[in-house]
This record gives C-alpha cells, structure tokens and sequence, in this order.
C-alpha cells in the first residue's frame, strides 16, 4: 500500500463525488490525506488530485455498501455526509475501507477512532434535527406557511418526513440560511432547492395577534418560583433562540422587562 | 374578555401542572387532516424554568366548586374566573398548531357546576379539534374525579393521553387537603381507564381500524412537601401505580405555597426541588435499570440521601457487588454502575464484541469514569494508580457544593464519624446548593 503524505483529493461536493474518490482510492491503492472541497482556497503546498464525478463507478460503490457492511451502514454514511463535521469525508473514506475489511461488525466497533468519530458526528446531527423539529417557528403569510433556521449542521432533508407528515394539506417552505437551500412543500409533493435569500413580509393582523398570544402563553407558564435561566439554556441553546416567535419582538400586553431587554441584545 | 385575557388567566392557572409531555404514540394525519405525533415526544421551547413547552396547557375553566386547600383555584380562593368556550380553544390550538409553537393540547380543568357538566365543555372542544378542523395532533386529557364513566369512554376516544390526578400521596392527607376527593374517586376511574385500554388493545388485534382508546397511556401527578408522607411512601406507591395500573409516568411536583393555610406549609417556605428531584432520579432506577423502590429505600431509611443520588447510594451500600468487569458483565448489571447509563450500557454491549474494552475506551463510549472508575474493572484490573479512600470516592460522587456543603454540616469529626452519610440522611441545610437544584428542574421526555 502506497501511503503518500502529501496526496489530496479535489471532488465536487456531491455524495456520488465522495463515494469516486473512494473508488480512485482503491483503483489506485493509496489512501488521501486530505479531501477537500473545489472553492477550498489553495493555501496548500501540494497540488490535488481532481477526482471526477463518474455515475458508472459511484454507482458500483454504492451499490457494494449494503452488500459488503449492510443497509444501516449506508444509512449512517449518508447521514454523515450532512453533518458539519470537520473531515468528514476523509473520515466516510476511512470508515470504507475499514468496513470492506471488517464487513457487518464495522458498526458496532465503537472504539475504533474513525467510527466513533463519526458516530458523534452524527449523534450532533440527529440531535439538532429533533431539536428543530420544535424550534422551527412558521408565519403565515397568504395561507402559506414560511419559517428560517440556522442549523450547523445540514438538517433539511431529515426534516422533510416529519413536515410532510405533519402538515400533508399546507403549503410550507422552511428557508436554512446556513446552507442557502430551502425545504419546499405543496401537497403531497416536496423538494430541497437553493435559495439566495429570503425577504419576509410584514405579518398581517391576524398573524400579528397570534404571535402575540404565544408570547403571552411563553411568559405566564413560568412558574416563576422556580426561576431557572440556566436549565433552560442547556435545552434550548440561545443559537436558536433567533427566530423563535417567543423571544421575537417587543410584547404589545405585556410592558417590556429588564430582563426581557437582555435577551435581545444577545444574539 | 378578550382571548388575550382568558389565556393568560387559564394559563396561570394551568401552570402547575407538571406534565407537559408529548410522548408514548406514532401517528400521521389520514388524508384531508392535520397532525401527527412522534413516540419519543417533541419540545417546542422551554419556558424561564426550564420546563419543556411541548403542549398548549391550559385549563377550560379555573371555575371550581371545590375547595382543595393546596389548590390556586380553590373555591375559597380570590382570584379572577374564566372559561373558554369550545370553539375559541379549538380555534387557538389549531392556529398555534399550524405555526409549529405547540404538539398538541393538554386539557384540564376546574370543576364547573359538576364533573360531568365539565366533562361534557371538554369533549366538545375536543370533538370540534378532531371531527371539524380534522385534527391528528397530540391531545392529553385530564379525568376529572368523579365523573361518569361513560363519558370518560367518550373523552378516551378523543385523547392519546388520560391523566388523574392523584395529588396527595395518601389517604389521609386527601382527607385533610381536598375534602371533596376520596381516595376512591381518584382511583376508579383510573382504573377504568387501565381496563379500557386494556380491552381497546386486544380489539385493535381482532378488528385492525377498531378506534383507539387513550393509545399513549395515562400518567399522574403527587405533590411533593405539602403533607408529611416520606420519601419512601412516595416511591413504593409510585412502584405501586406502574405495576397495578400500568401507567405510563408519574410526576412529582415540588410543593409551591400558594395559599395561606395552618394545614400547609407557610407561604415562605421554599419548594423542596431537592426531593422532586430525588425521586424523579429514582423514578428513572426503576422504569429503566431495573430497581425495585425497597432496593432504593426502606423502613429504616425512608428519606433520600441529600448528597447522594440513589443509585450511587445504593452502589455504596452494595461493594460486595463490585468491582465489576466491564467485558463480561451482563447487561442489567452494567446498568448498575454508578457513571453508567443505559446509552452507555448499550454501546458498551455493542462494542465488547469486537474489541475488549480498556479504560479510554470506555471514555469514548460515554461513560463518565470519573464515578465509574471505582466500581469497575477492565481486563482484571483498575485504572492506573487509583487510591480507594472515602474521600475520594466521596468528591468523584458529589459536586463540589455539595461536597462543601457535606463538610460544613460534618465539621471535622473523627474520620470514622463521616460513615454516617451512609446510615442516617442528615438535615437539609436551608441552602441546599444551587448547582444539584438545576438539575431537577429539568423536565425528561
């Protein structure tokens, strides 16, 4: 096996492009030590390798996944894949090949460094695409449903079930800014697409009182006993805090607080 | 009365209510509907106590004709009235549903006239969510005691949740507190419910569309500090209720003063989150690892340890049981280990097939060794330079508050003197640390 230390690979940012670098990997018997993006901006010393978007050969490893180390393994590297993790196609390169040498047994080798790596990885997917699945906050504007998230890691098409089976006769569209895509519904059809940005109307009065209403609700649960601004924090980071209705905008019935005020100067 | 008075009056009075849970049932809408409810549950936000916000709770009238004294809407009490009607709580749930604030509803209520009378305001509400707006959300429903039984039937088949609740922890604090209920007419209809739903289960295998009857369990509720019942009451009447009556979670709340009484604490009295949260640890022990409430506590020790949580308690009083090795241990024994979860439990079971485990595995794996290292071992032996003396085990176990606070209460007595922690629960210090308080208020899925 041929290991060099400086050999990088370019690939175009799709799974098909990742799973070709996979098959160059083994066609070529060398194993990367990088694999990096094409706007990665070239602070490098070694030049990369461009690896091609071949349908034929990702497709053949596709197709070898589920057959070699079983279908929750392909399930767990696509999942992979959307996370934020830093290398993480290095790492879906490696957990490969380590699962074409072990085979089935590759998922529960949790100590293993690679797997546990992105094994945590995805658990920090997993878990914020559940947390969202709360914190996602809609206004209606013109019976169609738009809500905006920012998600470090790429959640939208784990959303997309959950949505759909929720609201099966809305139109909704939830816009992640992080990503500049956005998940788009009308009934009973969905699809992912790219956003630039996304402008919102003012809401209209009904919108407006119902908004209200909710920060009415939000501030009288308190039992203000039990005051306890750090619990609450450790479930529900301030980073979603952006865009939930609850902490959004002065509250019309009930005079602003000092402590109320705190919350919006911290983003 | 505008909407905006009416929720923020039902609001506050539904607010201590503990149960806020979304969980227990997997559904989606049927075509033309709304709705759907995820098994593990779903928050929406989490209010400035840090309690998860999953359902919209409020009750449908704070009008009550009975005169429990630990109760903010007793008759007795002065204090604005409202009620919705039907439509306009149907109407509120379903526009909060639609902007994803909410799960579901969670219904409860005074008792307005009578239980039925009351009964029959909230089946029509419900009736309105689900048959008009065709509504699959979550629905908890409160039974209030003492109503009819055929229409606690009919209120079953609008809800996924049923709750009664049980309040006060025995009879005769029931007695002394709430008059106008009975042991009794807590109990019957809760049995009623377990039957139904009983029933409902094996019609749902003959008849597969037979409608489902309250699919996700029902809960109950105690108060914890308003009446003199201890620790260990609690807990075996909580082992009771999950064994008997099959219920799906009890939920303990802290006693807030809200009323001025010779019978209740005074109104000064701080809530004993410390015990909520005692029990809901031991609550965990034994709906996921597998303890029983007289292994927790007993005649002798009827009160929770206030350093302690109840599983590194029970460890410390078990050392025969360790140390523990890691690659053979049987899965309901690993579970035992203080420093292990069930999460680790699992993974730990999982990854010992291909690879025996040593200490920094065990770190990737989530356990916290910092609690464990004492009790386990792994390929025969224990960490690397690890010195077993009382203190250590004792600060590895406690947080740092708490440990100072233990010394406080024990000043330098003679060393031996400090195994009292493991025989008698000393008095709670007025300030029980901050840092172990946080941590019960959090409300689990």
């Amino acid at each position: 096996m041929f290991d060099q230390s400086n050999l990088i690979y370019r690939y175009d940012g799709s799974f098909d492009g990742l799973l070709c670098c996979v098959f160059e990997s083994y066609d070529k018997k060398e194993i990367p030590t990088e694999i990096i993006l094409p706007d990665t901006s070239q602070t490098l010393l070694f030049t990369a390798k461009e690896i091609r978007t071949d349908i034929q050969k990702s497709s053949r490893v596709l197709a070898s996944i589920p057959e070699k180390m079983g279908f929750d393994a392909l399930n767990f590297i696509q999942r992979a894949f959307l996370t934020c993790a830093v290398k993480k196609e290095l790492y879906i390169l490696l957990f490969l090949r380590l699962g074409y040498r072990h085979g089935r047994s590759i998922m529960g080798m949790l100590t293993d460094d690679t797997v546990n790596t992105l094994f945590k990885a995805v658990k920090h997917l997993d878990n914020e695409s559940h947390l969202l699945k709360g914190f996602v906050r809609f206004s209606i504007f013109s019976n169609v449903l738009v809500a905006q998230i920012e998600p470090k890691n790429y959640v939208l098409p784990l959303m997309t079930q959950h949505f759909s089976e929720r609201y099966p006769e809305e139109r909704f569209l939830i816009y992640d800014k992080t990503h500049g895509m956005a998940l788009v519904y009308q009934p009973h059809q969905s699809a992912i697409i790219p956003i630039e940005d996304l402008e919102l109307p003012e809401p209209d009065e009904q919108e407006q009182s119902y908004r209200e209403l909710w920060q009415l609700f939000y501030d009288t649960i308190e039992i203000q006993g039990r005051h306890n601004p750090k619990c609450r924090m450790s479930h529900m980071p301030k980073r979603y805090w952006k865009y939930m209705t609850e902490f959004g905008g002065p509250r019309k019935k009930s005079p602003l607080k000092l402590e109320d005020t705190a919350k919006f100067l911290i983003p | 009365m505008d909407v905006f008075d009416k929720l923020k009056i039902l609001t506050d009075a539904a607010k201590y209510d503990v149960a806020c849970t979304s969980s227990g049932v997997n559904k989606k809408a049927a075509a033309g509907g709304i709705g759907s409810a995820a098994a593990s549950g779903i928050c929406h936000s989490f209010s400035g106590d840090g309690r998860c916000i999953s359902l919209l709770k409020v009750l449908m009238t704070n009008v009550c004709a009975y005169d429990c004294k630990y109760c903010v809407n007793r008759k007795s009490n002065d204090t604005p009235r409202a009620s919705f009607t039907p439509r306009e709580l149907a109407e509120l749930t379903i526009n909060f549903y639609r902007r994803n604030y909410i799960e579901g509803l969670f219904l409860s209520s005074g008792v307005l006239k009578n239980p039925d009378y009351t009964t029959e305001q909230m089946i029509e509400a419900l009736r309105i969510l689900r048959e008009e707006y065709r509504f699959f959300g979550y629905i908890h429903a409160k039974a209030i005691p003492g109503t009819d039984s055929g229409l606690i039937a009919q209120l079953g088949m609008l809800t996924d949740r049923m709750s009664v609740n049980i309040e006060l922890p025995s009879q005769s604090s029931l007695q002394l507190l709430a008059p106008d209920k009975s042991k009794h007419s807590i109990l019957a209809p809760m049995k009623y419910i377990q039957n139904r739903i009983q029933e409902n289960s094996t019609d749902v295998i003959k008849y597969h569309h037979a409608p489902k009857f309250v699919p996700a369990g029902q809960s109950t509720q105690m108060i914890i500090g308003a009446t003199p019942d201890t620790d260990f009451q609690i807990l075996n009447l909580t082992e009771g209720l999950y064994k008997k009556y099959k219920l799906k979670r009890v939920f303990f709340s802290a006693y807030m003063p809200v009323a001025e009484n010779a019978l209740l604490p005074t109104l000064d009295t701080t809530p004993p989150l410390w015990r909520e949260h005692r029990l809901y640890q031991a609550d965990w022990l034994l709906r996921f690892y597998g303890f029983t409430a007289n292994e927790l506590l007993d005649q002798h020790h009827q009160s929770f340890n206030p350093y302690l949580d109840p599983k590194c308690n029970w460890a410390l009083h078990h050392m025969e049981f360790f140390p523990m090795n890691i690659n053979r241990a049987p899965y309901s024994d690993l579970l035992r280990v203080p420093g292990i979860g069930v999460n680790s439990a699992k993974r730990i079971v999982i990854a010992r097939r291909s690879a025996t485990l040593q200490f920094n595995d065990l770190k990737k794996l989530g356990v916290v060794l910092k609690r464990a290292q004492y009790f386990i071992t792994c390929g025969g032996k224990v960490t690397d330079g690890l010195k077993i003396t009382q203190d250590k085990v004792l600060q590895s176990l406690m947080s740092e508050k708490t440990l100072g606070m233990y010394h406080q209460s024990f000043p330098l007595q003679s060393q031996t003197k400090q195994l009292s922690l493991f025989e008698q629960p000393p008095m709670i210090p007025s300030g029980f640390p901050q840092e172990d308080l946080q941590r019960c208020l959090t409300n689990p899925i």
